[in-house]
């Protein structure tokens, strides 16, 4: 059969940020195939340059609104990195719960609002009120939920308020940490719950291998806020050595920037982190992924959005022993800091360079900051998940568009609309080193 | 009657403005009762090609491409309104306004900067008439709600001119002045509840200034605290560098 079908999807809805999928069919072969970032660049690394290393978290926080939490945990890593400040342990803590908050609220946002749309078949969460009022409800509440667990920890969930350089600039009394408890195990009824439902709904099948990367290292819990780089090829490196994991390269045919390691591409996100440290999650996260049918190495990548669900029953757990652990302990009201620039001298200054490299809700972020002896940034790089998902979503349509070619153009495009969205793309983030195609 | 029509746009910034709108949990199915949104491409597929009662612009202007666009939303909608700083007054992004661009461009991009062109960074009144602004980065959704209700019921909303430490020295916080930090609260405009110092830290002046840095009341407010000039006005660049523009 010959067939000419152009697909051309502008201003991707229910992403974060602007993309474009152009698709392009001739005589029945797949012509071009592309996903464009057509987001206005914001140009953060270039005007971090010339501001005190302080500001870096308050500032990099901005570069996503989604997650800005996990944006402020890299950037506070990798700040203290460079000017050699040790987190405390009861930091080191207080910094896992918040990430754990990060990916329980992103992951929700996705599961929900933008995810679920498609699988009972509407184009968004509004008529959902109507036939699944229900199922509409427990997002909101589960959404509520999880910015009131931000609110009591750090202030606020969109730009985190008091995670600082240093620690934090206020910290839980008892009464917010019973409420924190109190309302994680309301969550937890939810989320069995949002288990059930996904396990009666259908995801599409498709298949193909990849190089899965994130954070792996040797201790008994899930990575999430340090450790090495690890790949599902079973390659391991130091986060200092990142440039070589993302290997930035662009696409002879134009001029965008792409990022490969062992293949030719790679995935990070929440199925990569699945397939990579699946014996570190919680048992109950374990039942979960029983009962969303899902194991490792999985390769579908439709199923990011599962593993998500199998995350935030983890993230859930953890916190919850996380806050249990700091109640036994009693917190050091001592260790609030309030660095602002340091003009108090609080935080002895060098020259330096850091890294920090934190699994947040979309994969593996990189910040990397470069400082002189008066703490004033020099040099700044950040990277991005999404960056390092674009090669591979390409290539997961061009490997899909045959199979499903003799389906109509509205099936075609929806199918192709649902493999992004899978990804959960924040391509507002995503604008930093993505260079757009031009033909 | 039937529901005004509110749709919400994005152009660059972080999204976390429509995050916090949609961050409002249960009080959405509220919002949807009264309103009906049409455009939200955030967490909506659905696309609307009439006209706007009420829209609602993210995000600051950064090229060519979104000054026509904002031009055409402004010709399709009745009320315009600017949601959050990027969009009030540039916010963040206006920092990029320091640099030369085409070297900022190359230092981010490398030779690929030309397919990234670019403006100096405007907030959205310096392209387009605005009828309501949103402060706050992100915006406090009390203040959200407040503004809303006005704009349904097409009374005007006063933007507060006070400053945040009205509402600080309300919420009896410690000053940071008094700790020997630096605050923006005394420069910066009202309306979060002193958010900031609630949670421990210092204002970052988010919401825009309530004065003239350029002006003498500015500089004795420096004097008062003790404050070199330059110090302070790089703090004031974070958000406020797009202000230039107002005063060219
Ligand atoms: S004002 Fe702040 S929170 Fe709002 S969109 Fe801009 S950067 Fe994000
Ligand atoms: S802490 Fe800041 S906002 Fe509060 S009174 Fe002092 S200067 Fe004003
Ligand atoms: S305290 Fe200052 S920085 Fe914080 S939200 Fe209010 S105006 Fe913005």
């Amino acid at each position: 059969m010959s067939r000419n079908v152009n697909i051309n999807v502008n201003y991707l809805t229910r992403v974060e940020g602007h993309g474009n999928i152009v698709v392009k069919i001739k005589d029945g072969k797949l012509d071009e195939c592309k996903l464009e970032i057509v987001e206005s660049p914001r140009f953060f690394e270039a005007f971090l340059r010339g501001r005190s290393i302080f500001e870096a978290p308050h500032i990099t926080c901005r570069i996503c609104g989604i997650c800005s939490c996990g944006h402020t945990l890299a950037s506070i890593q990798a700040a203290e990195d460079a000017l050699g400040i040790k987190p405390t342990e009861q930091t080191t803590l207080l910094r896992k719960l918040l990430l754990h908050y990060e990916e329980l609220d992103s992951h929700i946002l996705h599961i929900y609002l933008l995810v679920a749309p498609d699988l009972l078949g509407v184009p968004s969460f509004v008529p959902l009120v109507k036939s699944h009022l229900n199922v509409v409800k427990r997002a909101l509440k589960m959404k509520r939920l999880c910015n009131e667990l931000c609110d009591i920890l750090v202030g606020r969930h969109v730009h985190p308020i008091s995670a600082v350089i240093g620690g934090f600039s206020k910290l839980p009394s008892t009464q917010d940490l019973e409420q924190m408890h109190g309302k994680l195990v309301e969550l937890e009824k939810d989320m069995e719950d949002t288990v059930e439902l996904f396990a009666s709904l259908r995801f599409p099948e498709f298949e193909r291998d990849t190089e899965y990367v994130g954070l792996i290292n040797d201790e008994k819990e899930y990575p999430l806020l340090y450790g090495d780089i690890g790949s599902t090829d079973g390659y391991r490196v130091s986060k200092y050595d990142y440039k070589v994991v993302v290997n930035e390269f662009v696409v002879p045919h134009a001029s965008a920037k792409r990022t490969k390691w062992h293949r030719e591409s790679y995935a990070v996100g929440a199925l990569a982190r699945f397939n990579l440290n699946y014996e570190k999650l919680h048992p109950k996260a374990k039942e979960a992924a029983t009962a969303l049918n899902i194991k490792p190495k999985c390769i579908n990548p439709y199923l990011n959005t599962v593993a998500q669900i199998v995350e935030s029953v983890h993230c859930i757990e953890d916190a919850k022993s996380i806050i249990e652990n700091i109640w036994q302990k009693g917190i050091n009201y001592d260790e609030i800091v309030i660095p602002d620039i340091n003009q108090k001298g609080a935080f002895p200054l060098r020259a330096g360079e850091g890294v920090g490299a934190v699994e947040v809700p979309r994969g593996l972020l990189i910040h990397h900051y470069e400082c002189d002896e008066r703490g004033i940034i020099t040099g700044a790089n950040c990277v991005i998940p999404t960056n390092q998902n674009t090669h591979n979503i390409e290539l997961d349509m061009v490997d899909l568009i045959p199979k499903i070619m003799d389906k109509s153009e509205e099936e075609i495009t929806l199918a192709l609309e649902m493999l992004v969205r899978a990804y959960d793309p924040c391509i507002s983030c995503s604008v930093h080193m993505i260079d757009l195609r031009i033909d | 009657m039937s529901k005004p029509k509110v749709a919400f746009f994005d152009f660059a910034c972080c999204e976390g403005c429509q995050l916090q709108v949609a961050n409002l949990g249960e009080m959405v199915l509220d919002l949807i009762d009264i309103v009906d949104i049409v455009e939200f491409r955030e967490v909506m597929s659905e696309k609307w090609d009439g006209e706007f009662d009420v829209s609602f612009i993210e995000g600051s202007i950064t090229d060519e491409h979104a000054v026509e666009r904002v031009k055409k939303i402004r010709e399709k909608s009745k009320i315009l309104v600017a949601l959050g700083s990027c969009a009030t007054i540039g916010g963040v992004n206006g920092m990029k306004n320091s640099f030369n661009l085409e070297e900022a461009g190359r230092y981010v991009y490398g030779e690929a900067y030309k397919f990234f062109p670019t403006i100096h960074t405007k907030a959205v009144h310096q392209v387009v008439r605005v009828d309501y602004f949103i402060n706050g980065c992100p915006i406090y959704q009390p203040e959200f709600l407040t503004v809303l209700k006005c704009i349904l019921k097409g009374l005007p909303y006063y933007v507060p001119e006070y400053p945040v430490c009205v509402e600080c020295k309300l919420n009896e916080n410690v000053c940071m002045y008094d700790r020997g930090l630096t605050c923006m609260g005394p420069v910066t405009k009202a309306g979060c509840n002193s958010w900031c110092i609630n949670n421990g830290n210092i204002c970052y002046g988010c919401r825009g200034l309530t004065i003239n840095p350029n002006s003498q009341g500015f500089k004795d407010v420096l004097k008062k605290f003790g404050i070199p000039e330059d110090f302070l006005m790089k703090k004031i660049e974070m958000y406020n560098k797009c202000k230039e523009l107002d005063e060219s």
